[in-house]
């Protein structure tokens, strides 16, 4: 009988993967769905910078540009990065702390589950061409202009909303399992700060997913059931939308970037074969993080025309955030600081994190000074800040943590020298593609624009030959994963020399149940 | 490059030399794209374009300021970080120490950049201040962003006039040779006086918009609704080229902004020369009826720049914008085709032209409309038709 049972629990073929309540699976299901995703959003950057090589219209018509400008931010901040770290905390957060899987497993599936039917949703819109297409008012949804969008913008409100649910009960997950399940003698300041980062960005996320529901129900209402939320003739207010939309959208930015500070605070002490620096400041410093992100939303709107206090205000407390930032920068380099370092891919994707994710930083604090941030606002300077931050800092952490944690997944290393190509192509190609769009915006040129003034010309055509390359590097990735999955050098439990942590002790790969009696924690 | 010097007495390393380092920099981040610059001037822009107000200089000098400091924070932290990589590193043989936190160096790494946050926020603050006084102007431009053209008034000078981007389709869909001013010219540029304090007023007639002329250091979202105020003293006659920077729609990116700045006595001398035109031209409209042939010629003109963007270029419609060949309203009686060109159709793009162009225009694109596209209606629509169907 108890044989029976055992089998019940573990359904073969597609049926395994439906009704899987196993966070192993889970994870695995969230990360292939991110890495396709990634492609479609990554193809819709292509056709932007396709027709972004020369000025003139050649490839795309203006509003089917605005589309894809559109569709590639929703699929990438939703599709990829925030799927990709949540398959991450699913592998993940159990093994770390010692637990035999989520607090809540069958909510873990119907949470990655909500997703794909989410996107079937979303993309499902760029096949409606003739009843207007996809959304094309920019992921930021503003009214009015989104009030005027077809049917399109419909299906991507209510597909927003499958996607907070599937988020918000990831959330209730994470705090559950982690506050409840962790094994007897872990307190919380000797949790691995990756379980410290997840446990910050779920509350972050069950404060702000909300919002963004209530914002786009709102334009919802306003486009279809009479209301006047946005609508100045009827004493409403555009700018109404604005505060709604980045009191979740800043907060939104640290839920794609917290988890990336929890992978870079595992890679790097692993391949320093030093402990983290300063532990207790890098939680600290996390959680000064998430509050300000809380305070800073309006920095998003400073051209809306905010009382001066305000933007005074917004200020402030924005340049402020660069302190706990810079305090976390400091410390990993001071965990590399007379380490003994190897430089094995996951090292370089951490690395290169670090650095690149700083000159992020950096650009961010420029556009914190409200008066040069007239100039900067809009413009391609934004779109490089928030690409170097997004994809050196999120993408290369998921890429970097992907290599990291492949060998314990699968059993298998991954191929060490393909990886170390995809790396350098992946660089190369992202800092050729972006760190020109600093001097576009800096010269002038406005963002969502299909067609530009000739002065341009030049530092665009780099941007897109970097694209192109960064793109079709990352089908090295899959060629390497998919390697991995199915066969490759033997993995020790170990796997690297440096690395600590519960996940450590258990076999590659961990049995399908890890940890069903509690570990002893020294 | 780097090296540290010990002090005599305890051998521990308290200096760090950067004179190599500083010289590298002045090489990388002012040299380098100075010798860029004097050799393709016209070609490609990198930075700011030269600042022609004492706000836009103001901000050209914070920027400045701002990003080297950020270099040079950079290139120091980055020391640090490329240094590891070499010296500690296991196939040096470097062995990993066990230190892992560190009090004072943590107190230290937090207040000092708090500081120097400190210093950037004083003169930040300061320009802010300056850019929020909009009092005591000698002149008001109301600006209004229209899906996809700018409105300008001069509200003491009784002056109204629209802005649209100039730049041939052709030359958009690489028909002919783009122009020096490819996608920044327009019909009818802003002009303004120099010296004098002007304010503006922005409001959108329909989607957000936003007005920026990057010399002038003034950006500002133009919202339906609602009513912002802008202002700025142009220091240096000249041209200075704009684009509108919030995305309102399909033409976000061709509704260029025009500032031509002029000697306030030039600058009287186009105030009246511009309303002399506008007299003459409404006295043209009502003086008569027009044959068809002028109305048809007029219409084509005026269809192309102002309905060709929603209704397509042979009526054809755009995305959801329907189509003016075979329409009900184009085909259907000219009184109701007179009423939706006029007032619009509120809840929809469709604007209410009324308030945007003059009988004879209104006629002429109507005529057009109802002749055109497959449409044989052989209605002439005269401008005292257009002048009576407005009460």
């Amino acid at each position: 009988m108890a044989h029976a049972a055992h089998h019940d629990e573990h359904p073969a073929g597609i049926l395994r993967w439906l009704t899987s309540t196993n966070h192993k699976d889970i994870g695995t299901m969230y990360l292939v769905f991110a890495l396709i995703m990634f492609f479609i959003g990554g193809t819709m950057a292509l056709v932007i910078r396709a027709e972004l090589w020369q000025p003139g219209l050649q490839i795309v018509e203006p509003h089917f540009f605005n589309q894809m400008t559109t569709m590639h931010a929703l699929v990438m901040v939703f599709g990829v990065v925030m799927p990709a770290f949540t398959g991450f905390a699913n592998w993940q957060l159990p093994m770390m702390i010692g637990a035999p899987d989520m607090a809540l497993p069958r909510m873990n599936n119907w949470s990655f589950w909500l997703l794909p039917f989410a996107f079937t949703m979303l993309i499902s819109t760029l096949f409606m061409q003739k009843l207007g297409g996809s959304p094309a008012g920019g992921w930021t949804l503003y009214p009015p202009l989104s009030t005027q969008g077809g049917i399109g913008t419909d299906f991507a409100i209510l597909s927003i909303h499958m996607m907070g649910i599937s988020s918000v009960l990831g959330a209730i997950n994470v705090i559950a399992t982690v506050l409840n399940m962790r094994a007897p003698g872990m307190t919380l300041m000797k949790m691995p700060l990756f379980v410290w980062t997840w446990l910050v960005t779920a509350f972050l996320l069950l404060a702000v997913m909300p919002v963004l529901a209530g914002a786009v129900t709102m334009l919802l209402t306003d486009r279809h059931f009479g209301t006047h939320f946005f609508d100045g003739a009827f004493g409403g207010d555009p700018v109404l939308f604005q505060h709604v939309f980045w009191f979740f959208g800043h907060p939104e930015v640290y839920i794609l970037i917290l988890p990336a500070f929890g992978v870079a605070s595992t890679i790097i002490p692993t391949f320093a074969r030093k402990p983290l620096f300063g532990y207790a400041s890098m939680v600290y410093a996390v959680a000064s993080i998430a509050f300000l992100s809380f305070i800073v939303w309006a920095h998003h709107m400073f051209t809306v025309g905010l009382p001066i206090a305000g933007e005074l205000f917004f200020m402030y407390a924005t340049m402020l955030i660069a302190v706990p930032t810079g305090v976390k920068v400091f410390n990993w380099i001071a965990t590399m600081w007379k380490g003994s370092m190897t430089f094995e891919t996951p090292m370089l994707f951490a690395i290169a994190f670090v650095f690149l994710f700083t000159i992020g930083g950096l650009s961010g604090l420029m556009l914190s000074i409200v008066p040069a941030d007239f100039q900067y606002q809009d413009t391609y300077f934004v779109v490089a800040h928030f690409h170097y931050v997004l994809v050196s800092g999120a993408i290369f952490s998921i890429l970097g943590g992907a290599y990291y944690w492949l060998p314990k997944w699968t059993g298998h290393m991954y191929n060490e020298t393909l990886g170390k190509w995809h790396f350098w192509l992946t660089a190369i190609g992202f800092n050729l593609t972006f760190f020109p769009q600093h001097f576009l915006g800096l010269a002038g040129m406005p963002r969502r624009i299909p067609d530009y003034a000739l002065q341009f010309t030049e530092f665009n055509q780099w941007s897109t030959v970097g694209a192109f390359l960064l793109g079709f590097a990352q089908l090295i990735f899959v060629y390497i994963v998919v390697k991995a999955v199915n066969g490759g050098k033997k993995a020790t439990d170990q796997v690297w020399e440096g690395a600590e942590g519960l996940e450590w002790t258990l076999s590659s790969p961990p049995p399908f149940h890890s940890f069903t009696v509690a570990p002893k924690i020294k | 490059m780097l090296s540290a010097h010990r002090t005599p007495c305890t051998g521990t390393p308290i200096v760090i030399r950067l004179n190599s380092l500083v010289r590298l920099m002045v090489a990388v981040f002012i040299a380098v794209p100075a010798l860029i610059g004097q050799v393709a001037h016209a070609e490609y822009a990198y930075t700011f374009p030269k600042p022609v107000t004492s706000i836009a200089e103001n901000i050209s000098t914070l920027h400045s300021t701002i990003l080297i400091i950020c270099c040079v924070i950079f290139v120091v932290v980055f020391g640090f970080m490329f240094y590891a990589i070499i010296v500690h590193r296991k196939s040096r043989g470097h062995k990993a120490a066990k230190f892992h936190d560190n009090a004072v160096l943590e107190v230290l790494w937090t207040i000092i950049p708090f500081a120097i946050l400190v210093a950037m926020a004083i003169p930040s603050t300061a320009t802010l201040l300056k850019m929020d006084d909009t009092s005591h102007a000698d002149l008001t431009v109301k600006i209004t962003g229209y899906q996809w053209k700018w409105k300008y008034e001069f509200p003491d000078q009784d002056l109204s006039y629209f802005s649209s981007l100039a730049t041939p389709r052709a030359q958009i869909e690489n028909k002919e040779t783009k122009g020096e001013h490819y996608l920044l010219e327009v019909d009818n540029p802003l002009v303004l006086p120099v010296g004098k304090k002007v304010r503006f007023v922005l409001t959108g007639n329909d989607v957000i918009h936003a007005w920026w002329v990057p010399q002038l250091g003034v950006k500002k979202d133009a919202i339906p609704g609602f009513v912002n105020e802008s202002w700025t003293r142009i220091d240096v006659p000249g041209t200075y080229r704009g684009q509108c920077a919030e995305l309102c729609g399909k033409d976000h990116g061709f509704m260029p902004i025009v500032v031509e700045a002029k000697s306030p006595e030039d600058f009287d001398n186009w105030v009246v020369a511009q309303k002399d035109k506008a007299k003459a031209e409404a006295a043209a409209a009502s003086s008569r009826n027009f044959t068809k042939d002028e109305l048809m010629e007029r219409g084509k003109k005026v269809y192309g720049s102002v309905c060709a963007a929603c209704h397509g270029p042979n009526g054809e419609g755009v995305a959801t914008f329907p189509k003016m060949a075979g329409s009900k309203t184009a085909t259907g009686p000219a009184a109701a085709h007179i009423k939706t060109v006029l007032n619009g159709r509120p809840g929809t793009a469709m604007q209410a032209f009324g308030q945007q162009m003059n009988d004879l225009d209104l006629a002429a694109v109507i005529t057009f409309e109802r002749n055109t596209f497959g449409n044989h209606t052989g209605d002439i629509v005269q401008p005292s038709q257009v002048k009576a169907a407005r009460k």
